[in-house]
């Protein structure tokens, strides 16, 4: 039995303890907020926060996140009212919104990391993040507006 | 197979066939649908109106009544629908908003609904072509000022003045000599009994007055969930007792499962059930194509069984499909004469009596959608009944062809729309809800099918591949007076029909036939070309490769002769005039002529509004160049300037673009700026990266690492958006597709200008780094 928190909920599973973290959230948990994209670690989709660090939930395993802390984007603020969420929204970053949980879970914590980031560090720590609707200069600016309050 | 019973009803498959006017009243009765008075034709008030669209021609035409569309609630609530699919351009605000603003509905009680897949009820829900707001703009505005009729009859009545004595403003109708006010929520019951007003006598409101349309003002409705995660997607939907599954599809275009062993697959914890799959003979259309299911508890549990599969395939007769012969052939094919499309003057003669002849053979080949969300759909099954849930462009095409599939009457379907996590084409279609469906049915249970990456990549309907060849005959002062153009390239026709070689009339009206340029002789042409994969619709079309190689043309025959790119460009466009191109039966993606002509007056503004706003001519730093191209389609001009810069290591960086779109009359600007911000990204990943390649009938790539698209630290670091204003009654035009084809040639263009290189092949790849 594998224990895990998840948005603050303890949460348990005795399946196959391998199942990618995505497919337990999205199938098992319920939390659909997290998406797939790749399977692969390539498009940052499935992007969460596992304790303070950015993880794509795609290649990580149930069991590597056992007794850890996992936040989605469910659960980074109890009204939806983040810096970044009041950000993208002021922006109005998204235009078919799918990879935008994972773009907002990315952005999230490196605001964590480093609350002041500049364009250059913004382009390069969203890298991983694909968005094929193209909102990058709308997520750049959001994250930017993020930064300096919203 | 051949599903092709009525070609006339093809969707986004225009073919230039008459529809018969039917009155819709009467198609109503013939179906035995009682309640709900739906307006009959004319759809439009010519006196009010300009201009005519080709919104009636499509399947199931238009419908326009407010009964179906709005409802009010006693507590003032406005619930609008939104008839077609959301797939990230913003349709699901901005048609509702249409009907808002014209009934004079606060925007903040609105409620947008999401429509089922219901033609006879809607009309028209294909949500592809760039058609939205083109077909819907008058139609919305009339079901809004209906509802506002309607609602300010009520009023009157109730305080026994003449209506013309009182106003709908803000969500309340006022009697303003009596300084009386009702609210919408109060006078819904009462003007739900009202009849609906004859096109003919509404009054729409004057542009002046508007509160929200051209504005640009409002958020899109799903921002607040798109940013908490409660947005739901077809890849969110979950029903009790629902079963996840994966599938094996043949990895060859037309291939069959020749013998599988699920034993291993079976052992995987999780999995339940291994299962075939019917499939269909290439080409049937959007029907699956077949292959073994693994069913599960969860996704991931499907996609290692599926992994664990043992699987014999008989890949077909495409086996021997590869890209680097293919390219050959058609190449061979551009070179000798073909199919005759266009012909003006002689240009046989001219060329060979040309001073200077310049030829451009340019190369695009196969792309994939990749939209984020990859197909996925759930279905549920029982009996006779199917309930479908996904993310459909083209719910009313689903819902047939579910109801075809299953051997059940339409009637007999329900098709939800989910948001589409991208759409570009590939969710126009639905052989992913038919394979739902299918399974579901073999089940007896609710079932989701998830599409991995790599089946998306694998089994998806790509874009054509294509050889443009383009000759171009000079006088000696440098006059262009003769321009051949072949386009040799596998048809979408050719997932609808085996044998087809040529292109249909709807991808040759996409930039082959429809050149604009002032030139004496003409000489448009298809050589044969058959295909091997499922070739399908691809945001904009066979535009991408067209303007790719006649913009890249215009650059090339500048610099044969030193001329600046723009200056060239406006002297081929040439004068202000209504090009009538000398090709039978002309497409012109679905609208009348007379409405959408080829004006080169808008052409050209488009050339020297983005000159001046883009500052074309400007010094840049070394290593940096400038590169402009302009291209009607979708019936919008849109011309665009890229600054590129190459290091000296070849790679390649996009400093800033600037775009200008005449789509017309718009809605929201807002919108249209998201769209071409994004097209330019996804123009930018073609031109850069895109290529789909096939050995022994497969494709080769399998995800995003060898599938690549422009990422954040790459994308452009300014995209400027200028809109030109509409001249009164100017038709609004297409905005979703139209942003894209003019960036490659741009950006082809530009890295000319700053390196001397000149790429006729896409995607760039390595070429700079030579």
């Amino acid at each position: 039995m594998i224990k895990v928190k998840i948005n603050g909920q303890e949460q348990s599973w005795d399946g196959d303890p391998d199942l990618p973290l995505l497919w337990f959230l999205r199938d098992e948990a319920g939390l659909t907020g997290t998406k797939y994209g790749c399977g692969q670690a390539l498009c940052g989709a499935c992007t969460v926060i596992v304790d303070k660090e950015a993880v794509r939930a795609c290649i990580t395993s149930v069991n590597d996140v056992a007794g850890r802390e996992v936040t989605t984007i469910e659960g980074l603020h109890p009204n939806g009212d983040h810096p970044v969420q009041k950000a993208w929204r002021q922006v109005n970053v998204p235009q078919c919104g799918f990879c935008q949980a994972g773009q907002i879970m990315q952005a999230a914590a490196l605001l964590m990391d480093n609350p002041k980031p500049s364009h250059d560090q913004i382009r390069e720590a969203m890298a991983g993040n694909i968005c094929r609707c193209g909102c990058y200069q709308r997520i750049e600016n959001a994250v930017h507006l993020a930064s300096t309050g919203v | 197979m051949n599903f092709i019973d009525n070609p006339g009803k093809l969707r986004g498959f225009e073919k230039n066939i008459k529809v018969e006017k039917v009155s819709r009243r009467s198609i109503l009765k013939g179906l035995g649908i009682t309640g709900g008075f739906v307006l009959a034709a004319p759809v439009m008030s010519r006196q009010a109106f300009a201009y005519e669209t080709g919104a009636g021609k499509m399947p199931h035409g238009v419908v326009v009544d407010p009964r179906v569309f709005v409802a009010i609630a006693p507590d003032g609530t406005v619930s609008i629908v939104a008839h077609r699919s959301e797939m990230g351009t913003g349709v699901r605000t901005s048609l509702p908003l249409i009907v808002a603003e014209e009934m004079e509905a606060d925007w903040s009680r609105v409620k947008v609904q999401q429509a089922h897949g219901d033609e006879v009820k809607f009309g028209n829900q294909d949500t592809d072509g760039s058609r939205s707001t083109r077909h819907y703009l008058i139609p919305m505005r009339q079901i809004g000022a209906s509802a506002r009729t309607m609602l300010e009859q009520a009023a009157a009545k109730r305080w026994r003045v003449p209506a013309t004595e009182v106003k709908a403003v803000n969500h309340e109708v006022v009697h303003s000599a009596s300084g009386r006010k009702l609210g919408f929520g109060e006078l819904a019951a009462d003007a739900a009994k009202e009849s609906v007003p004859a096109i003919e006598g509404l009054k729409l409101k004057d542009p002046r007055d508007f509160r929200y349309l051209g504005k640009g003002q409002v958020g899109i409705v799903d921002l607040h969930d798109i940013t908490t995660g409660k947005a739901r997607y077809g890849a969110d939907v979950r029903l009790p007792g629902m079963k996840y599954a994966v599938i094996a599809r043949p990895p060859v275009t037309g291939g069959k499962l020749t013998s599988f062993d699920p034993e291993s697959a079976l052992k995987v914890p999780g999995v339940e059930k291994v299962m075939e799959v019917r499939g269909w003979p290439w080409p049937s259309k959007f029907q699956p194509l077949g292959g073994v299911a693994v069913i599960a508890r969860n996704t991931g549990a499907a996609i290692k069984g599926r992994d664990a599969l043992k699987l014999v395939w008989d890949d077909g007769p495409n086996g021997k499909y590869e890209s680097v012969a293919y390219r050959k052939e058609l190449e061979e094919a551009s070179r000798k004469p073909g199919l005759v499309l266009r012909q003006e003057g002689d240009a046989d003669a001219a060329l060979k009596g040309a001073d200077k002849v310049i030829v451009g053979e340019y190369y695009v080949p196969h792309l994939a959608h990749v939209s984020m969300e990859t197909p996925v759909a759930v279905a549920d099954v029982k009996g006779d009944k199917a309930e479908i849930w996904a993310p459909v462009q083209s719910p009313g095409g689903t819902r047939e062809d579910v109801a075809k599939t299953l051997g059940i009457p339409e009637a007999n379907v329900t098709v939800n729309v989910t948001l589409l996590g991208g759409g570009f084409g590939r969710k126009s279609k639905c052989d992913f809800a038919l394979e739902a469906a299918l399974l579901s049915k073999e089940l007896g249970a609710p079932v989701k099918v998830q599409w991995t990456r790599e089946d998306d990549i694998h089994n998806g309907f790509l874009h054509t591949v294509s050889v443009e060849r383009i000759e171009a005959g000079l006088d000696k002062s440098g006059k262009v007076i003769a321009w051949r153009h072949r386009s040799v390239a596998p048809s979408i026709a050719s997932t609808f029909a085996a044998g087809t070689v040529h292109q249909a009339p709807f991808e040759i009206g996409m930039g082959l036939v429809d050149m604009p340029f002032e030139i004496a002789n003409i000489s448009c042409e298809n050589p044969e070309a058959a295909a091997h994969t499922r070739i399908g619709w691809f945001r904009s079309v066979s535009n991408i490769p067209r303007a790719f190689a006649v913009q890249s043309m215009v650059g090339e025959i500048a610099q044969a002769t030193g001329r600046d790119q723009k200056q060239m460009l406006l002297e081929l466009i040439g004068s202000p005039r209504i090009v009538k191109p000398a090709v039978k039966d002309l497409w012109n993606y679905g609208e009348p002529l007379d409405s959408y002509p080829i004006d080169t007056a808008r052409l050209s503004k488009v050339v020297e509004l983005v000159a001046e706003k883009g500052e074309w001519g400007r010094q840049v730093p070394k290593g940096h160049g400038l590169g402009i191209a302009v291209h009607r389609s979708f019936v919008s001009y849109i011309a665009t300037i890229v600054e590129v810069a190459v290091d000296e290591k070849g790679k390649l960086a996009v400093p800033r673009v600037d775009t200008a779109i005449d789509c017309g009359t718009y809605v929201n600007p807002e919108r249209i700026a998201s769209q071409i911000e994004g097209a330019v990204i996804m123009g930018l990943s073609l031109a850069k990266y895109g290529e789909i390649t096939f050995k022994d009938g497969k494709v080769q790539q399998k995800n995003f690492d060898d599938f690549q698209v422009v990422r954040m630290d790459e994308s452009p670091i300014v995209t400027n958006v200028y809109i030109v204003p509409p001249g009164p009654d100017t038709p609004p035009s297409g905005v979703g597709e139209p942003g894209v084809p003019p960036f490659a040639p741009a950006l082809i263009n530009a890295i000319f200008a700053a390196t001397g290189k000149r790429i006729r092949s896409l995607p760039i790849g390595k070429q700079l780094e030579a």
